[in-house]
């Protein structure tokens, strides 16, 4: 039953990913590459590249396209309900009860714990990427790609659509 | 009927402007809700953002659901949800379908080659934030010695990071309960009598 897996991916993914949708990335691809083998992680890199063009959020751009991909419009709309509904029903539910856990320690600390566990699994993914890019065009490639990227977006707050396309080009163009 | 179209337009502006994830449209929400539509104060919003914070999933469309569903009930949150994702779904789909129906092409195979290494740095600057937040609130030692656990665990070990974040939050919830018990009892032992006339 592809749509209950679908669900279930997707739910496991945002339930753990706390910091909103980009922390979800990591735990996206481990359930829709290395869980499912619904497809590859350059596959799901070029889906990623697109998504990080686009504007809106992350976590819905990624389940919209990867659902429609597996099982068609019904598919998206799984995979959108499994990401958005759990979430937005349970803040409509506890804003009731908002006092009681709203400055809690506890929350405040399983927050702050778990930001090192995102960032290594966001480390790890950026690892497989460069070795990709390693392996499919060379060194030379991509330290000027990794370079232009740093002095883009970082250094002269480039709009990360105009990169993303200007990479597409220089692609197209140069690694043919 | 105005309201619906309030919340449509607002978080369908806010859906199309924001870059780089929900969190980053967080502050063009707010200017909608507060300043533009008033759909609530500036302290509401705050605590709905403190709160939607502590829960997992992406931030955004728990925001869009409290708002829609404040202004106009579950029909409001409906419609706030699906204005704020579904342009930039429908512009993936179709940029997606034209880059794949080419994908045998070396030019799309080459363009895929040269972002590749923009989201492998993209990526790399998201885990430095996701580092250094985690580095402001546990300190330096902690969050470094977290980091070298979960890296050991997920990469070498081949955990699903699943468990080991459940572990991790069921370990820090535990933690603050001690600590909270622990102010308690102190508390008790020293200001006795002024617990019992409260």
């Amino acid at each position: 039953m592809i749509y209950w897996e679908i669900f279930w991916a997707f739910f496991v993914a945002n339930l753990l990913g706390y910091g909103g949708g980009p922390a979800t990335i990591p735990l996206i691809q481990i359930e829709v590459v290395n869980n499912n083998g619904w497809m590859t992680l350059s596959e799901f890199g070029d889906i990623l590249a697109i998504a990080n063009a686009l504007p809106g959020p992350i976590a819905t751009k990624m389940a919209g396209f990867i659902g429609y991909e597996l099982g068609g419009g019904l598919g998206a709309a799984v995979a959108l309900a499994a990401t958005i509904l759990p979430s937005a029903l349970a803040v409509i539910v506890l804003f009731k009860f908002v006092n009681l856990f709203k400055d809690s320690p506890k929350v405040k600390l399983m927050t702050k714990s778990v930001q090192p566990i995102i960032a290594v699994l966001l480390a790890v993914m950026a690892y497989q990427f460069f070795l990709t890019a390693f392996e499919n065009s060379g060194m030379l490639h991509l330290i000027l790609l990794a370079a232009v990227s740093y002095l883009t977006l970082i250094k002269f707050k480039v709009h990360p659509s105009f990169v993303i396309f200007g990479a597409l080009f220089y692609g197209g163009i140069f690694l043919t | 009927m105005k309201p619906y179209l309030e919340l449509a337009i607002g978080f369908a502006r806010t859906g199309v402007t924001g870059y780089g994830g929900g969190p980053s449209t967080i502050p063009l929400i707010e200017f909608e809700a507060v300043k533009k539509y008033k759909w609530m104060t500036e302290e509401e919003f705050g605590e709905i953002l403190a709160l939607a914070n502590t829960l997992p999933g992406p931030i955004a469309t728990k925001m869009a659901a409290y708002i829609g569903y404040k202004v106009k009930g579950s029909m409001g949150a409906a419609v706030a949800i699906l204005t704020h994702i579904l342009p930039s779904i429908i512009a993936m789909l179709a940029l997606l379908g034209v880059l794949y129906s080419f994908r045998q092409s070396p030019i799309v195979s080459g363009m895929v080659q040269g972002v590749t290494p923009v989201i492998g740095f993209m990526l790399a600057e998201m885990a430095y934030r996701f580092y250094q937040k985690g580095s402001q609130g546990l300190g330096l030692p902690k969050n470094l010695m977290l980091a070298a656990v979960s890296l050991v665990f997920v990469q070498f070990l081949e955990w699903h990071p699943g468990i080991l974040i459940a572990i991790v939050l069921s370990t820090a919830f535990y933690i603050a309960h001690r600590k909270e018990q622990a102010i308690k009892k102190a508390t008790d032992e020293y200001m006795p009598v002024r617990e019992k006339s409260s």
